[in-house]
């Protein structure tokens, strides 16, 4: 498929954001690196524009979390540039905006769908939190493997959130004295219609990034070629069976399970049980039982190939954001990450203590630092090429 | 500020669904400025529909006239009626001119989050109208949210006794979508594309 223009950041204007206040940053660079101490803003910066997509952002943060202080309102506006043609997004909150909740504005409009600003930029990202994906509960990964869909299926996140308030709605409604017994079905009728789109895309993303994965397992000394698997009754159903059918079998062990979940306050079966585990496709070790390093060189693994097969299939693969990204691994890695970064065909930012081990990326990369001035504001400093 | 009239009129602007504060009180200001050619007519109007339009007992519009000139309407065709959540769709949908038949203003959707139930909706006039008979096909035109998705499947068993057709807007209308900002277009192409089920 013909490559398409990378969507690319011109220009970002923050206000009353964590750090940041009457900040803008114009022409960071297709690829930039934001070094500075700990607490400088390098983070807040990322998680920004990681806001400008739908769900909770980079370290899913709770929107009280977001203003400057703590308190009133603050905005993340930016422009990007595709080709000859570019877009205007903006979110935040305004004296208008409902309790608990953010606006978007594409193009100074309110999105006319859901889908909308996915349709238009997608983001993928990697922080040192995520280090522990592994060993945690699934939930993390659920979360990562979501956003790698919606890289590829913009109507995705509409998707997972549809089933999630149908979920939520039937665990209300089966916390009741003596349920309406058409609401129950026509709510797991609803879960299980949107728990097979969810799983849907889920698998046939998994099983793209496999496919890919086998047929360009990379450099033999590069990142360790990875293996997904997607651990989901429902998609172990959809390989044998139609989708109507699987939704059909869904609805009916939700009905069969209504005194079980009632008890439990929680669904037992739906899109929300799905795990996702890595494993190297060369050793078959899994991922959870790898060291630190082997796992973060996994997930990179895992992100550069999911970019070049969106950038295969779509033409244009997602904005990254990287926070920390050299952090556990070793020298090699560092390289071929580096330079896997700078062929990638779309919007890198990255952030690191010290410039140095960004060196391989001068004449490539744009390279910023990140202080935080005596009055708690940040400010961001170009400061050329690393030595 | 200007004392308490004015204080009382920006408070109430601006409660009004799209008005915060700060357009209530550029509202406010436009109306005071021109009092004879804005604000009496203004008043005048809203004494009167307040004074006259009601809740219309057969289908939930809201009219001056009881039955509403819908339900009253000789060259509309009585045998389809289209149920809508309020009558912000009610009014898309006769915008868009897409529509022949009858409505029903259901007056609400289900919502377990929200804790609106069966009983909070307007569904006891819908059913007496089926009763009645004359009534061939039921087009469900909720919006395209889980609660809309959720009540129109509820709906569809709720009416599967009397022996009508149920219809559902289905396409078109993208996931999250509801009616009332749906352009004329897609209404009509939504509107068409209605399955059964
Ligand atoms: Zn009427």
């Amino acid at each position: 498929m013909s490559a398409s223009p990378p969507v690319l950041l011109r220009r970002l204007s923050l206000g009353g954001f964590r750090s940041y206040d009457g900040f803008a940053w114009s022409d960071p660079g297709r690829v930039s690196v934001i070094t500075g101490p700990n607490g400088s803003g390098k983070t807040n910066l990322l998680e920004a524009l990681s806001l400008l997509v739908p769900g909770r952002g980079l370290r899913g943060a709770r929107l009280a979390e977001l203003p400057r202080g703590g308190a009133g309102h603050w905005g993340v506006a930016a422009r990007f540039s595709h080709g000859e043609d570019g877009f205007d997004l903006s979110t935040g909150t305004t004296a208008e905006t409902a309790p608990g909740r953010r606006v978007f504005r594409l193009d100074g409009q309110p999105p006319r769908h859901r889908g909308a600003i996915a349709e238009r930029l997608s983001a993928v990202w990697l922080t040192p939190q995520m280090d522990r994906l592994f060993t945690e509960g699934p939930g993390g990964r659920r979360r990562f493997l979501d956003r790698l869909v919606l890289a590829a299926e913009p109507g995705h996140a509409t998707e997972v959130a549809a089933h999630d308030e149908a979920m939520r709605s039937r665990n209300r409604l089966l916390g009741q004295e003596q349920p309406d017994r058409a609401w129950l079905a026509a709510l797991e009728a609803s879960m299980a219609r949107h728990a097979v789109a969810v799983t849907a895309a889920r698998r046939g993303l998994v099983s793209r990034m496999n496919r890919r994965l086998q047929d360009d397992p990379g450099d033999a000394d590069g990142f360790p070629p990875v293996r997904l698997r997607l651990e989901c009754p429902i998609a172990t159903r959809l390989d044998e069976h139609p989708a109507v059918a699987v939704e059909d079998w869904l609805r009916s062990i939700l009905a069969e399970s209504r005194a079980i979940d009632a008890r439990a306050g929680s669904a037992r079966h739906g899109a929300h049980r799905a795990d996702l585990f890595l494993s190297d496709a060369r050793s078959g070790q899994d991922a959870a039982l790898a060291s630190t390093g082997q796992q973060k060189a996994m997930l990179i693994g895992a992100v550069l190939a999911h970019a070049s097969l969106l950038a295969e299939l779509a033409g244009e693969a997602p904005m990254l954001l990287l926070d920390e990204p050299l952090v556990h691994l070793d020298a090699h890695h560092r390289l071929t990450l580096l330079r896997a970064l700078a062929a990638m065909p779309s919007q890198v930012l990255l952030t690191g203590t010290d410039p140095e081990g960004f060196a391989p990326l001068a004449g490539v990369a744009a390279f910023f630092r990140a202080r935080q001035g005596p009055d708690g504001l940040s400010t961001l400093e170009a400061t050329g090429a690393a030595e | 500020m200007g004392g308490p009239e004015i204080e009382r009129l920006i408070e109430l602007l601006s409660r009004l669904p799209g008005l915060g504060p700060r357009s209530a009180r550029r509202a406010a200001l436009t109306l005071l400025r021109q009092p004879q050619t804005r604000l009496l007519p203004l008043a005048d109007a809203m004494q009167r529909a307040g004074q006259s339009v009601r809740t219309c007992s057969r289908c939930g519009n809201l009219d001056s006239r009881d039955p509403c000139s819908i339900c009253t309407d000789d060259h509309r065709d009585g045998s389809v009626i289209c149920v809508v959540e309020g009558v912000g769709d009610l009014w898309a949908l006769e915008r868009a001119a897409v529509h022949r038949g009858l409505y029903h203003v259901l007056g609400g959707t289900l919502s377990a989050l929200a804790g609106i139930g069966p009983e909070d909706l307007n569904l006891r006039p819908l059913l007496s109208r089926l009763e009645e008979g004359g009534v061939r096909e039921v087009i469900l035109a909720l919006g395209a949210t889980v609660d809309g998705a959720t009540t129109a499947h509820w709906l569809a068993d709720r009416l599967q006794p009397f022996g009508v057709t149920v219809s559902r807007v289905a396409q078109g209308v993208p996931m999250g979508g509801a009616l009332d900002v749906l352009d004329d277009g897609t209404l009509a192409a939504a509107l068409m594309a209605r399955r059964a089920g």
